[in-house]
């Protein structure tokens, strides 16, 4: 079971908690101007990396707001969460970050 | 006492005789024995019979590797837990034991047939024999395979006991209390940190319970210095000391499954406790400290009983002073089992010869057995045994210079130990997605770098040696504290250990034996009755990969996850195929590490508790009427109200026309409600919905349809306008929470600028619908301040006031075709509410109907419901809602699937209505739908009914379906299969009462 941050109100277990699929695909302002091969893009393709992933998280049996966190496919090591509206961050150097931060202990 | 009972010495405590029974017999053993150890001590080797060959099989292990000692446990049905291992049974005073797969006794085994026909059951048997003809399968071969190739039955009782789970938090988990385990937990809990310290035996020390006599650790016996040590963590307030618990999984973010056997030992338990308790472990950090399982030899008839691991055989006699037998032939690659001869001559086991494959042995231990006297064959493998139902015999034999062997010379024997190294305990490791590292030396996998914050210590981490083994103990319980955030604390100490140094060795893969292959069987795994043949023939029917040859032989997939067998496997593996071992790899370990009770999972979700229920405030009246009920979601909700002597459908016939006739009353509490309020509710409403919203003046009611971006129905229902801010929402009763969670997805995500606020109401109001010619005299004696006359309050509108006195929001809105109304009121007052209605509802001849009547009058309407007539891919447009969506706005969520080319193809599925031919027939709801019954199997499919139900009204059975292109079949035939016959159906408009709606706005 994962120990999630909430950027709101801290760390909890993934049972509060409801995944909501990858982050910063943002709703076109105006779908309509969109053709076909674009919008199924928009709707169904995602890009599933083995590795670092931005995606969305709500803390329904919390505060119920949705956030954003970066994850590891691989090791499910969450580097980063932080509130929905802010700019995707660089992921590489978010967990390089964090990692280099680890070793100086 | 049994001559195999030493006279002194072990952890058993002889002051406390206790008996047992195994296989009906009577036997003695003490407090501190296993029962594998008590019948070890009463000279009893077979145990049970082989899972494919029925070959008689006997204990081989000390701990929880064991794979042929499997045994039910339990004096009845109600407390029986199969497969238990006879190695870590605790035994108590009248346990009942049984040996399993053997029918129908022990000694004699009808299944034993399949030794002497395995020709006939090689590697992947399953996948070859049995395929043809198909049902077969079904009604022969799998139900005898089943009862011929079997572990132990599965009780017939429900279980007696109770389990309980708890959560637990610390700064360092320690799993395994042997030397590296205590030695971590006593550096972790000086700097005051959080530590648990759990081991699966029923005391800690692990090896050091069976240690020799002349070990020593810091001038104390290894017995002393664990008590010592014990002591000393029980000390610290901060320290949770675990025994009988085995962590047997271990999850992302340092979350552990520990299993604890809280009463399994105990003759008369303690009603208060549970059976077992399962802890959910969050840790900082872990220490792993779970030891090495010894590695057999697969070498041919290595399965007979009085086989058995050279380290275990050594663990009886030390520690549980149990002589395993007489007279023994020992064959290794490892200097362990001089240890072991050592230890058992001690015991008084006589020892025939060490055979040692390697070409030499000069270390301590070899020194020391040839000092004692015993005959030591360097260059030697085991080729053989001899014996039925016990050993009677091994063959040794030279290995020759390239490497296969000699013919051997026979030596008589009771007991043959085998020692083919160690493999460290990784399981853990490995879970945490931490890499394996291939260690030489060892011939086994060693753990590297793992994303979880861990360390392993002592033999699992590759140490040997006793003080290597505290050394890096002390040093990983330094390093997890620190880690974890403690510093100080931390004195200095010094270790000085008395012992003598293990050379070491190891061997994986198959003994070279010079025997003509086809008459032996050399086991590698032993629960799964694989051998190296299967291995070999896997390879040479072009199974390469270790996960492929793993499931075509079974290798490794029993109950024991190959904890003896993966190593010799890879070994087999690595020399048929010429690659190194880690070329070629290791299957992935997983959860559990060893086998848990599903009623540890389970804990008190039980019965009553098994779910949440939820009722409505009205519950309680409908069960006081004798309602039958049915689960929608987790809602209870009356299903219907049979009188004396009816049954469902007498029931529903008289409901449904009751409501046609007069009025009819029913609790739709549980449709789901969200309050939609703010400055911009109305723009909100406009891009979630399908519908237009704007124009909809306060007091008035529409009724949604939501989709989700794919463009496919979601959920539905009516909308009240309450103010120009406030609506009213309605949603399914299964939708509620998936529908709030796209309202606040969209919310927050997408439209943060919106001021709206979304308010769960599902549980504040009670719903009361009124549905019936006669809903509106029913009501108007209740109501003062709202005038219900069609003039002032027509069909969908909805007005506050008061009923009863209670304040109320009352909708006029139909589900029924009916004049209907829908009386929201504060959920506390639903009930008494409920119970005025009813009052005055019953002047009218008025019926409580409950959701089958709904269902079957809203069919009679062609009024969908989502879910059932809709599947997760139906448009609007499919279900007949195209005159909903609400056609200048520029944009709603779905808008621009809708506009696919795709989405308006006229083949897509329709909601059309059926009526069977022969006038009687209620089709099956699921029953798929073809135009030409006559076309050969498979048919195509055009459609599938959905809603299906007995008319009372009407007087003959009425269906909804989705038929491709349905609406231009209007007036076609149609024909749906069923089993024996083939019904003939009409394609109806999907309204079958009141088709201009009259009835509504009455
Ligand atoms: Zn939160």
């Amino acid at each position: 079971m994962l120990l999630i941050a909430c950027p709101y109100c801290g760390e909890r277990p993934e049972t509060e908690f409801r995944y909501a699929g990858e982050a910063h695909i943002a709703r076109p302002h105006d779908p309509s101007a969109l053709n076909d091969d674009e919008w199924v893009d928009f709707l169904y393709q995602r890009a599933n990396p083995k590795g670092l992933h931005v995606e969305r998280w709500r803390h329904i049996h919390g505060c119920a707001r949705f956030f954003n966190a970066v994850r590891d496919t691989v090791s499910d090591r969450i580097f980063k969460t932080y509130e929905a509206g802010e700019p995707r961050p660089d992921v590489n150097a978010v967990a390089a970050d964090v990692l280099a931060k680890e070793s100086e202990r | 006492m049994s001559r195999f009972r030493l006279p002194k010495g072990g952890r058993i405590d002889r002051a406390r005789p206790i008996s047992f029974r195994f296989d009906g017999k009577s036997y003695g053993g003490f407090v501190g024995d296993t029962l594998a150890s008590a019948l070890i001590a009463n000279g009893v080797h077979l145990v049970g019979r082989s899972f494919k060959y029925h070959r008689p099989r006997g204990i081989m292990t000390a701990g929880a590797d064991e794979m042929n000692a499997l045994v039910g446990v339990g004096a009845d049905q109600t407390r029986y837990t199969p497969n238990m291992r006879a190695t870590l049974v605790e035994l108590y005073h009248g346990l009942v034991a049984e040996s399993q797969n053997r029918w129908p006794s022990l000694g004699f085994d009808v299944g034993a047939v399949n030794d002497f026909l395995s020709p006939f059951f090689p590697a992947g048997f399953y996948y070859k024999t049995f395929m043809w003809p198909k049902p077969a399968w079904k009604q022969l071969y799998e139900p005898v395979i089943r009862a011929a190739a079997g572990l132990g039955k599965a009780p017939t009782a429900s279980d007696a006991d109770r389990y309980m789970q708890c959560y637990a938090h610390c700064d360092v988990l320690v799993v395994g209390a042997g030397p590296a385990g205590l030695a971590a937990a006593l550096a972790a809990a000086e700097t005051g940190a959080r530590v648990i310290l759990c081991d699966e035996q029923r005391e800690f020390g692990g090896s050091l319970l069976a240690s020799d006599t002349d070990t020593a650790i810091d001038g104390l016996s290894a017995i002393e210095w664990v008590a010592k040590a014990v002591e000393a963590l029980a000390r610290h307030e901060n320290v949770t000391l675990l025994t009988r618990t085995t962590a047997f999984g271990y999850y992302p973010h340092n979350f552990l499954g520990l299993i604890e056997r809280v009463t399994d030992h105990v003759a008369q338990p303690d009603p208060a406790l549970p059976r077992e308790r399962l802890w959910q472990v969050r840790a900082k950090e872990v220490v792993l400290a779970t030891g090495a399982l010894e590695r057999p030899l697969v070498f041919p008839e290595n399965d007979r009983p009085g086989v058995m691991l050279a380290d275990a055989a050594r663990t009886y006699a030390a520690r549980y002073a149990a002589r395993p037998g007489t007279r023994a032939v020992i064959a290794t690659a490892h200097d362990e089992a001089y240890r072991a001869a050592l230890t058992l001559k001690q015991a008084g086991v006589q020892i025939a010869a060490i055979a040692d494959m390697r070409p030499q042995a000069e270390g301590e231990w070899p020194a020391a057995a040839r000092a004692a006297g015993i005959e030591v064959m360097t260059g030697t493998a085991i080729t053989g045994t001899r014996g039925r139902m016990r050993v009677s015999g091994a063959t040794l034999a030279r290995i020759k210079g390239d490497g296969t062997a000699e013919k051997g010379e026979q030596f008589a024997c009771d007991l043959v130990l085998m020692s083919g190294g160690f493999t460290p305990s990784v399981h853990l490791f490995s879970q945490s997605k931490g890499k394996l590292i291939y260690d030489e030396g060892l011939k086994a996998f060693v753990p590297g770098a793992s994303p979880e914050r861990n360390r392993s210590a002592g033999a699992c981490a590759g140490e040997t040696g006793l003080h290597a083994t505290l050394e890096s103990g002390y040093a990983a319980g330094e390093g997890a504290v620190r880690a974890a955030g403690f510093g100080g604390g931390l004195s200095g100490r010094s270790l000085t250990v008395t012992e003598k140094i293990s050379a070491g060795g190891g061997f994986a893969g198959a003994v070279p034996h010079g025997r003509n292959p086809s008459f032996v069987k050399a086991f590698v795994d032993f629960q799964n009755d694989s051998t190296s043949k299967d291995i070999k023939l896997a390879t040479r029917e072009g199974f390469l990969s270790v996960e492929h040859v793993k499931r075509y032989t079974t290798t490794g997939m029993a109950t024991d996850q190959g904890k003896t067998s993966n190593m010799n496997m890879l070994g087999i593996l690595s020399d048929t195929l010429g690659k190194p071992i880690p070329e070629i790899g290791i299957t992935t370990f997983r959860p559990p590490y060893t086998p848990v009770t599903f009623g540890a999972f389970a804990g008190m979700s039980r019965g009553e508790l098994f779910d949440p229920a939820r009722r409505t405030a009205i519950h309680d009246w409908a069960a006081e009427q004798g309602a039958a009920f049915e689960d929608v979601s987790l809602w209870k909700r009356a299903h219907y109200f049979p009188q004396a002597g009816e049954d469902m459908h007498a029931a529903v016939n008289r409901e449904c026309k009751a409501v046609r006739e007069s009025v009819g009353v029913f609790d739709a509490s549980t449709l789901g409600k969200i309050e939609v309020v703010g400055p911009d509710a109305a723009e909100f409403m406009n891009r979630m919905y399908i519908n237009a919203w704007t124009k909809l003046e306060p007091g008035r009611c529409r009724y949604g349809v939501m989709c989700r971006e794919d463009g496919f129905v979601m959920d539905d229902g009516v909308v009240g306008r309450i103010a120009a801010d406030r609506f009213h929402v309605t949603t399914t009763t299964g939708g509620a929470p998936a529908v709030l969670n796209m309202m606040e997805d969209y919310l927050q995500t997408e439209w943060p600028d919106l001021n709206v606020w979304l308010t769960s109401t599902t549980e504040q109001w009670a719903v009361i619908a009124v549905q019936g010619p006669n809903a509106r005299k029913v009501l108007e004696p209740l109501v003062g301040d709202i005038d219900l006359s069609a003039a002032a309050m027509p069909h969908m509108s909805v007005r506050e006031g008061h009923i009863c006195g209670v304040q109320t929001r009352l909708f006029r809105v139909s589900f029924t075709g009916e004049l209907g109304f829908e009386v929201n009121v504060p959920a506390d007052y639903g009930r008494a509410v409920w119970e005025a209605i009813w009052a005055s509802a019953r002047r009218f001849d008025a019926v409580a109907y409950g959701t089958e009547t709904m269902h079957v009058l809203r069919a009679e309407k062609g009024f969908i419901i989502v879910g059932q007539e809709t599947d997760g891919t139906a448009t609007p447009d499919d279900v007949g809602l195209t005159w909903a969506i609400g056609k200048l706005k520029k944009d709603f969520v779905g808008k621009r699937s809708l506009a696919r080319a795709q989405m308006s193809n006229p083949q897509r599925k329709q909601l059309v209505g059926l009526l069977s031919l022969d006038n009687r027939s209620v089709l099956e709801e699921g029953a798929q739908i073809v135009a030409n019954p006559n076309e050969p199997v498979p048919m195509a499919m055009i459609g599938h009914v959905t809603s299906s139900y007995w008319s009372s009204v009407l007087g003959h059975p009425i269906a909804l379906a989705m038929v491709k292109g349905g609406r231009v079949r209007l007036g076609d035939t149609l024909h749906v299969p069923m089993p024996g016959k083939t019904l003939q159906v009409k394609v109806v408009e999907p309204v079958f009462f009141d088709k201009e709606g009259a009835r509504l706005n009455d």
